[in-house]
């Protein structure tokens, strides 16, 4: 089972520079778990005591996951998610 | 223009180079929304570091100190430059009561390393016409660096 994880520009230190990695998953959260398994600190840049930091949106299958069950959201073979950090500031 | 006045200054390769409509657009834009916070992007192919097409964003938090791109707006963008292979050049937003250097809010919340980030400052003149600043700089990993705007007519 794969599930696409797209990186933005600025989590790709994480990755060795790729736009894209695979993980496996039932949720949102276990996917987040097996790519973090070989992309040490990716996932607490997403997450933060149990649930998505304030500033990064992710979508599933283009659907925002805040509305759609959050780090529970079901994942399944072929989905994509979107890690999108929120661009704001004062 | 005004880099040669610059040359023996640090960081002096650092400059945003984009069109005098861009800068118009902006300006006009954050005037409109004063004394909110007025947001947007100027997109560009992928890679190719020159601003082509502006596009105002919604600010979600509709605030005079707080800006944040409406989220599924912000997800739109994002496809549609998935298809286009653009990517954001420059990210820019007004501040309305305060100078047009970076907050620490703007500091800690960067997240385009690869984007110039505008700020236009419409403190003293509002929503009339008249005195307005508009910077640029990078920001990546906590540190700021102001650069020179070339602008083309």
């Amino acid at each position: 089972m794969s599930v696409e994880v797209r990186i933005p520009t600025v989590l790709r230190t994480f990755t060795g520079g790729e736009k894209a990695v695979h993980g496996s998953g039932a949720t949102l959260h276990e996917v987040l778990d097996d790519i973090d398994a070989r992309n040490p600190g990716l996932k607490e840049r997403i997450v933060e005591s149990q649930s998505l930091r304030r500033f990064v949106n992710v979508y599933v299958n283009d659907e925002d996951v805040r509305f759609a069950g959050g780090l529970n959201a079901p994942t399944s073979d072929g989905d994509v998610v979107v890690v999108l950090p929120a661009v704001a500031g004062g | 223009m005004h880099r040669a006045k610059r040359g023996i200054t640090p960081n002096v390769t650092a400059v945003l180079t984009i069109a005098r409509e861009h800068v118009d657009a902006m300006i006009a834009h954050a005037r409109e929304d004063h004394p909110d916070e007025a947001c947007g992007v100027i997109v560009g192919p992928e890679g190719a570091d020159v601003p082509t097409r502006l596009v105002r964003m919604i600010n979600a938090e509709r605030s005079p100190t707080f800006f944040r791109f409406e989220p599924q707006e912000q997800f739109a963008l994002y496809k549609e430059m998935s298809t286009t292979e653009e990517e954001i050049v420059v990210v820019y937003h007004s501040h309305t009561a305060t100078q047009a250097y970076p907050s620490r809010t703007d500091i800690s919340l960067a997240s385009e390393p690869q984007a110039h980030y505008v700020i236009v400052s419409t403190a003293e003149s509002g929503a009339a016409d008249g005195q307005v600043s508009l910077r640029s700089f990078r920001i990546a990993d906590g540190a700021v660096t102001e650069e020179e705007i070339d602008i083309t007519e």
